[in-house]
């Protein structure tokens, strides 16, 4: 823990520091709404995106959320959340619940505080309709069969235990379509899921009842008992109102989902996620533009000590991957303050921990560049300002520095562009931009071919500008340079 | 001792290694105001360390060098004081010319003097535009150095040496890397800067231009001054073995 302490506290004055929250004295009658975080990627029929109103998100599990703001008269909000992010996220606080087909284990119940459930799952198997070869798990097991499923789920988990080679995907639609396409034998999964993508495909059969059966509960943490007796008594009122069987009625039958995207609907939704990708973009490059100078000015002139600390600052950043850091700085830094007690908060929004974990790692790159760029002015061009009588600062900012930024520039505009695109690993910490929002929205539509398109021309639309502009100020620069 | 006034710089014993080779061993010598001196000999000798000990580039262990009242003491235990007000005294040429590149030939003119001595733009612009008048640039204020000839870039540095308004110039082989044909321009500015009695040190190998134009021509070789006098003493009647040898080669 120690060298990760040290990390935190280099980055304490980067950060927008704000005292811990104190309790307040009472309540203010009108409560704000609670935040539920699930995560609506491929999530049909739990959650997922109205496929006549993308904007919207639809599924039984909003039909739920909606019924419980009713008991609780409390307003409920939806928070985009990664599903391999979820629990982590509940424990940042990040929302005030989780609902998103989570499975009761005993793990989770020893973790979080689990409410009453509100469904029942089976699973069910599911094979190629040509495939006569499996009539249960059993026969899985004996053909040596590779089953497909999704990673830390109950259906995973029983096929570790009984020993069935297995191959975990991270989403529901692709383990059934590479089992039409004959790359697995089948997939194990909850009903729910399969009833929604397996049963429409012609290619697929279930095979056999539905069996093992396991509930769906909603996770709080341990200190939300207050909160999670509410709902576990909404939810019994909802059950005994016979309202949970009416929405599971509507949500059971797949016909009922209504498949019918528009690309407009589509291009809006991809356009406002391109907005967040060109923020993080233009944001962290300019942290990483003037972080690199700084340290490249460190390393190139800077005594010892600094030098040092520039040179270990370029290699340790260029030597992670920009993904564990954004993962350390979102769920791991305010567990860091708390456990030493700092009195500081080191919480911060996903925005500012994105563009915060691209600039200071993009820095690193920069500063290299820079550093090449620096170094390739001949000393002469020194001597000459020197002769002059120009002092050393003015010298590097009027006349060598000019002249660096025509070797800086192209290389700098190529690490714009790829970062550009790197920016989609920050859907880790639940920033829905440009590739996150295109994942969810052709998983949810189908539409790979069209969306795809639409998401390479946002891309291109934001890269192209972005190389001609450089083109343009390589020229500008370095007028009557040869 | 202060210097005579008639003195503009004196060097006094001044010693110059690099690792464990003595470049410049106890070299003394003093050059007048308005002197113009042709400094020769072979290469090696220590000519552009000479001129770059005077203009602060270099340090040196031993000896000193006197400018008006100004000292360059050995070790850089000179006072940034004393070599801002060397650097404003003589102005420095180089071989490779190192103008700004990304300068027009006015702007790499005005860059200093708006930067160092504060000139407002007018006043450095104005100045700049007589002086590449006076070095024959008059129309190429706004080229870029890469659009320059050799002799053109060469001139532009003079120039731009001179805008800071020094009283002395030191040019290291500054036509060395021309063509023959362009040296001559170049040299033409300097013989019209020695009718205005400023003070030249003039690193060459154009024995033809320091036998026009010099007034004394000194001789270095192995890091000391071997032979100083009047042109046609050194050249026609060399007195030492090393300076008859160094100028069969360059003749040659
Ligand atoms: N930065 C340096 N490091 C090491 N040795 C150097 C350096 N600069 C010059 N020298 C050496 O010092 C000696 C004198 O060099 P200097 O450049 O003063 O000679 P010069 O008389 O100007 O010769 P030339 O006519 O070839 O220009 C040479 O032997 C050279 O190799
Ligand atoms: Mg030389």
């Amino acid at each position: 823990m120690k060298p990760l302490a040290l990390i935190g506290g280099l980055f304490i004055v980067g950060l927008s520091l704000h005292l811990p929250h104190t309790a307040k004295g009472s309540d203010p009658p009108p409560l704000p709404p609670l935040k539920w975080g699930a995560d609506a990627e491929g999530g049909a029929p739990y959650v997922f995106k109205d496929p006549k109103d993308p904007a919207h998100n639809i599924g039984f599990e909003v039909d739920l959320a909606a019924a419980l703001a009713r008991e609780l008269k409390r307003e409920i909000t939806f928070t985009q959340y990664d599903y391999v992010s979820l629990l982590p996220g509940l424990e940042r606080r990040d929302f005030d619940f989780a609902m998103n087909g989570l499975e009761v284990t005993p793990d989770r119940t020893q973790r979080y505080r689990l409410s009453r459930p509100y469904y029942t799952y089976k699973l069910q198997l599911v094979t190629r309709k040509d495939d006569s070869r499996f009539a249960s798990l059993d026969d899985c097991k004996a053909k040596r069969a590779v089953v497909g499923t999704l990673g830390d789920t109950a259906a995973q988990r029983l096929l570790d235990k009984q020993g069935i080679k297995n191959r975990i995907y991270d989403g529901q639609v692709e383990p059934y379509a590479d089992l039409a396409l004959g790359r697995i034998d089948a997939v194990l999964l909850d009903l729910p899921i399969a009833v929604y993508y397996a049963q429409p495909n012609p290619k697929l059969k279930f095979v056999g009842e539905p069996f093992a059966e396991g509930h769906y509960a909603i996770a709080f943490r341990k200190d939300q008992e207050a909160l999670a007796q509410q709902v576990d008594a909404a939810i019994d009122r909802l059950a005994a109102q016979g309202e949970l069987a009416r929405i599971f009625e509507k949500w059971r039958i797949p016909s009922d989902i209504p498949v019918q995207w528009t690309l407009g609907a589509c291009a809006k939704l991809l356009g406002e996620a391109a907005v967040t990708t060109i923020e993080i973009s233009l944001a962290s490059m300019l942290v990483a533009v003037a972080l690199g100078l700084v340290l490249a000015t460190m390393r190139l002139y800077g005594p010892a000590p600094l030098r040092w600390l520039a040179v270990g600052y370029i290699e340790f950043f260029r030597g992670i991957p920009v993904l564990l850091f954004l993962v350390f700085l979102y769920y791991g830094l305010p567990g860091i303050s708390a456990q030493f007690g700092w009195p500081v908060s080191l919480e911060m929004g996903r925005m500012t921990a994105a563009i915060l974990g691209f600039g200071l790692n993009y820095a690193a790159y920069e500063a290299e560049i820079y550093r090449a760029g620096i170094s390739a002015v001949p000393h002469g061009q020194w001597e000459a300002a020197a002769s002059l009588g120009m002092a050393p600062t003015i010298t590097f900012r009027r006349i060598i520095l000019p002249q660096a930024i025509r070797t800086i520039l192209p290389p700098m505009t190529n690490d714009f562009v790829s970062l550009f695109k790197d920016t989609s690993v920050v859907s880790v910490i639940a920033v829905v931009e440009l590739t996150k929002q295109y994942l969810i929205l052709s998983k949810s539509s189908q539409m790979y071919l069209q969306v795809g398109v639409l998401t390479a021309i946002y891309y291109l639309a934001m890269s192209i500008p972005l190389s001609y502009l450089s083109q343009y100020l390589e020229r500008k620069w370095s007028k009557g340079v040869r | 001792m202060p210097l005579p006034p008639t003195t503009h710089v004196e060097f006094r014993g001044l010693k110059k290694r690099f690792g464990n080779r003595l470049v410049l061993d106890g070299l003394d010598l003093s050059i007048d105001v308005g002197e113009t001196v042709a400094l020769i000999g072979p290469s090696g000798a220590g000519k552009s360390t000479l001129l770059r000990c005077l203009n602060g580039l270099t340090h040196f262990e031993a000896g000193e060098i006197r400018i008006g009242d100004e000292l360059i003491q050995s070790n850089g235990n000179t006072s940034a004081k004393a070599v801002r007000q060397v650097r404003r005294d003589f102005g420095m040429v180089f071989q490779d010319f190192q103008l700004f590149p990304h300068l027009t030939a006015l702007e790499n003119i005005t860059e200093a003097p708006r930067q160092v001595l504060r000139l407002s733009h007018n006043a450095a612009r104005q100045r700049g535009v007589e002086l590449l008048t006076r070095v024959g640039l008059g129309d190429r204020t706004d080229a870029y150095p890469g659009e320059l000839s050799g002799g053109q870039k060469q001139r532009v540095a003079v120039a731009r040496a001179l805008a800071m308004q020094p009283r002395g110039l030191l040019c290291d082989e500054i036509t060395s890397a021309l063509d023959p044909e362009l040296k001559g321009e170049v040299l033409a500015v300097l013989e019209d800067l020695k009718r205005d009695r400023m003070t030249l040190l003039v690193v060459t190998h154009e024995i033809g231009f320091a036998r026009r134009a010099a007034d004394r021509i000194v001789v270095l070789a192995d890091g000391k001054v071997i032979e100083s006098g009047l042109p046609e003493e050194v050249l026609d009647n060399p007195k030492h073995e090393r300076t008859r040898q160094f100028l069969r080669q360059v003749m040659r």
